[in-house]
């Protein structure tokens, strides 16, 4: 994995400049620390960040084609590069080193911009066909890694991180409204959208094209949803064992690597069948990692070791205590580059450092599972609401909620009446395109109570309705569980579970993140298949377990899915970091950033204070608003930046960009 | 203050954020709202009981009694009035 940045001219703006590049690739050095390369001429400059992974010796980019006409500089992993590599030389390619880059560079030239379909990976390329004048962008179609965009003073700026813009933009960064106000109803802005104003990200699986001063942007793939897969007859078994073959192959694939590749291992269901299968049908010695938590309900230790044991593997843990979540927050979100609404993401910091310490820069996870095959609690939660919806008044659908969240222990909603109310909310619009985030939604919205009423907030839909505009033709006429999917797929999931909970904390440890679960060909199956086969019942990840159930310890099979989670705000308060959480809340900070009313905040920290049971949506509101104040502060201000990951060696121009991989010389501005 | 006032103060603060009485009708449901969530129920029955003296059990933590500050004034009533 790695970090890229560039910048493009779009008409007669000065040439890139090698200091621009620098500036750029600073926030880069956590995501490339083994060494960086560039390429500079009077229409582009690229700049890369290494982590190395493949082929350590001759991997170093920006890579060129056998003719310096094409350039290309990638964050990622072309998983397939074997077979890609074996194809394209029987087309008379001619390969100079074993690196995965290499095929972009010739699958490009084979194919064009057509060679984004041949790739199996996770990746964000930028590609410079010299001749032509063109820049290709492209990014991986579930949305596993980050590539940001913008347009300013008649140049296209782009990068793994939103801090190489800012770092490069004549504008001076702010934070977006309409950007905090879609995080503050579906955690995340959706791409496009951003944090930052005048920043976007692409869409995963998008692709962009800038050409003689124009540019343009359109999806290369997306979930393969299909209005015809509900009543497609299939037979299970058959279903169940070609996805146990594509697992194994999507593992496979993701083993490959010139450094030992290592797995994190929460105790659920989909890690335990990622590390079975690595440690069944692999010769890789196995090194799994997990997270405690010194709360025994968020606690999955037991189902972690158990695992451990079973396998045999050389098993790291570590416990992540209260006071971690409190001290580590701040330097994740700015990791993150986003407001964050639960503090998850921390210990997932921890645990990509934990792995780094043990000597592994590549881990295997498992993310993905819950949303292609069906996991959440949302899926089902939506399921029952649907099935209730048809019968508004049936007093015997809706008890069917009580068997939902049943790890909520001290939850009084279980007081059936309340839980009704709870999630009667959107009943009467079954059809609603997001009827089945409609709960989520509505709990989140609250936050929006702080936020300053003399800005100008985009309005109370706006969320809502650019989600809504951003899905596909035919979404009408999928089947409800498909359409839950759909959206989850669209916006939770790249947009705050592979980014601000994956990428970006397994980056800040400079470790690359590996995800089976989301090979598109395991998409491409199981988004075709009837969805009783994916949640039978009530019985989540059905498919799945049928297919893998057998390999795996039966206690695992059975274990009530546990969500991850991680401690909630009351270390935030605590004597030891009160003061540092006070200190980003103060009426000034918060006048300062303009963003919030002092008073509800002041109000919410007393509250908070007192020690009393907190909520989910006090929880989220004190972390949305302590996370906005913290990206306003380290970020927009530009507090401490030194922030996180920057090495202070890493200063000078040529250790942040390297040599010019073109051999040219710097241009010189051009005269106006 | 009139129990009334307390428990629209009650909410105001805890839920609302704010002492614009402006802010809360007594009508209005705080469910529907999002005033209140989980938790929220909790922390109201707590105030209740510890406020008033009054003991709320599982069969009576019903959206009907405790959903408005209106329907939130009547329960404290009646359970007095009863105890």
């Amino acid at each position: 994995m790695c970090g890229i940045a560039g910048i493009l001219n779009l008409g007669d703006a000065a040439p890139p400049q090698r200091e621009t590049l620098a500036a750029m690739a600073r926030p880069l050095v956590p995501r490339g620390p083994d060494g960086a390369g560039h390429f500079i001429t009077r229409d582009i400059g690229l700049v890369h960040r290494r982590l190395s992974i493949i082929d350590l010796e001759g991997g170093a980019q920006p890579l060129t084609n056998e003719d310096g006409t094409i350039w290309t500089i990638f964050n990622g992993e072309i998983f397939n590069f074997v077979e890609l590599r074996r194809e394209l030389s029987a087309l008379g390619h001619v390969f100079r080193t074993r690196s995965d880059t290499e095929v972009i560079v010739h699958g490009y030239e084979a194919w064009g911009d057509d060679m984004l379909h041949h790739l199996n990976g996770q990746f964000a390329i930028a590609l410079w066909d010299a001749p032509r004048r063109r820049l290709l962008l492209a990014r991986d179609r579930p949305g596993i890694l980050p590539l940001f965009v913008s347009t300013d003073a008649g140049r296209l700026l782009f990068a793994s991180s939103i801090r190489s813009l800012l770092a490069a933009r004549a504008h001076p960064p702010a934070l977006d409204l309409a950007g905090l106000d879609a995080a503050f109803t579906f955690w995340a802005p959706t791409a496009p959208q951003t944090l930052f104003e005048g920043i976007e990200c692409l869409r995963p699986g998008e692709k962009l094209v800038a050409a003689g001063g124009r540019i343009t942007r359109e999806r290369f793939w997306d979930w393969p949803f299909d209005p015809e897969a509900a009543a497609r007859p299939v037979d299970e078994r058959a279903a169940a064992e070609t996805l146990r073959d594509l697992l194994i192959d999507a593992t496979r694939l993701r083993l490959r690597a010139d450094v030992p590749v290592g797995a994190y291992l929460s105790g659920g269901l989909d890690s335990s069948v990622l590390t079975t299968i690595i440690a069944r049908h692999t010769d890789t010695p196995l090194e799994t990692f997990s997270i405690g938590f010194e709360d025994a309900a968020l606690d999955e230790s037991g189902a972690q070791t158990l695992m451990a044991a079973h396998l045999g593997t050389v098993h790291h843990a570590v416990t992540c205590r209260r006071e971690d979540v409190a001290a580590g927050f701040a330097d994740a979100v700015v990791a993150a580059e986003s407001v964050l609404l639960r503090a998850a993401p921390v210990p997932m910091m921890r645990l990509s450092a934990l792995a780094r310490g043990t000597g592994f820069r590549v881990v295997l996870t498992g993310e993905g599972a819950d949303e292609v095959l069906g996991g959440y609690d949302l899926f089902k939660e939506a399921k029952i609401r649907q099935f209730w919806a048809r019968q508004p008044q049936s007093k015997a659908r809706p008890r069917l909620l009580s068997r939902l969240y049943p790890y909520l222990d001290v939850n009084p909603t279980r007081a059936q009446a309340y839980l009704e109310a709870f999630f009667r909310q959107g009943l009467d619009a079954p059809d609603a395109p997001l009827f089945s985030h409609q709960p989520r939604m509505q709990t989140t919205t609250r936050l929006k109570a702080f936020l300053n009423p003399e800005r100008p907030w985009p309005s109370p839909e706006a969320a809502a309705a650019a989600v809504t505009a951003e899905l596909p033709a035919g979404f009408a006429r999928l089947a409800p569980f498909h359409r839950a999917q759909l959206v989850e797929c669209r916006t939770l999931l790249p947009s705050y579970l592979l980014s601000s909970q994956g990428d970006r904390m397994l980056m800040a440890n400079s470790v690359e993140g590996r995800f089976p679960f989301l090979d598109h060909r395991i998409a491409e199956f199981a988004l075709a298949l009837p969805p009783h086969l994916l949640m039978r019942g009530l019985t989540e990840k059905a498919l799945l377990k049928r297919a893998m159930g057998a390999a795996l310890p039966r206690e695992i099979v059975r274990r009530p899915k546990q969500p991850y989670r991680a401690p909630g705000s009351s270390a935030f308060l605590s004597p030891a970091h009160r003061d540092a959480t006070r200190a980003h809340l103060t009426p000034e900070a918060l006048q300062s950033a303009g963003l919030f009313q002092p008073e509800p905040v002041q109000r919410l920290l007393t509250k908070l204070e007192a020690g009393g049971p907190v909520g989910e949506k006090d929880n989220m509101a004190l972390l949305g608003i302590l996370s906005a104040q913290v990206l306003h502060a380290r970020i927009v201000r530009g507090d401490s930046p030194g922030g996180i990951g920057f090495k202070p060696d890493a200063d000078s121009t040529d250790s942040l960009i390297g040599r010019d991989a073109g051999g040219g010389d710097t241009p010189q501005p051009r005269r106006t | 203050m009139t129990e009334r006032g307390r428990i629209r103060q009650f909410i105001l603060t805890q839920f609302l954020f704010t002492q614009d009485e402006s802010k809360l009708a007594d009508d209005v449901s705080l469910l529907g709202q999002g005033l209140i969530d989980s938790t929220g129920v909790l922390e109201l029955v707590s105030f209740l009981e510890r406020e008033f003296g009054i003991v709320l059990p599982d069969e009576e933590m019903t959206p009907e009694n405790l959903d408005s500050v209106n329907a939130l004034c009547a329960l404290v009533e009646r359970k007095r009035a009863a105890g």
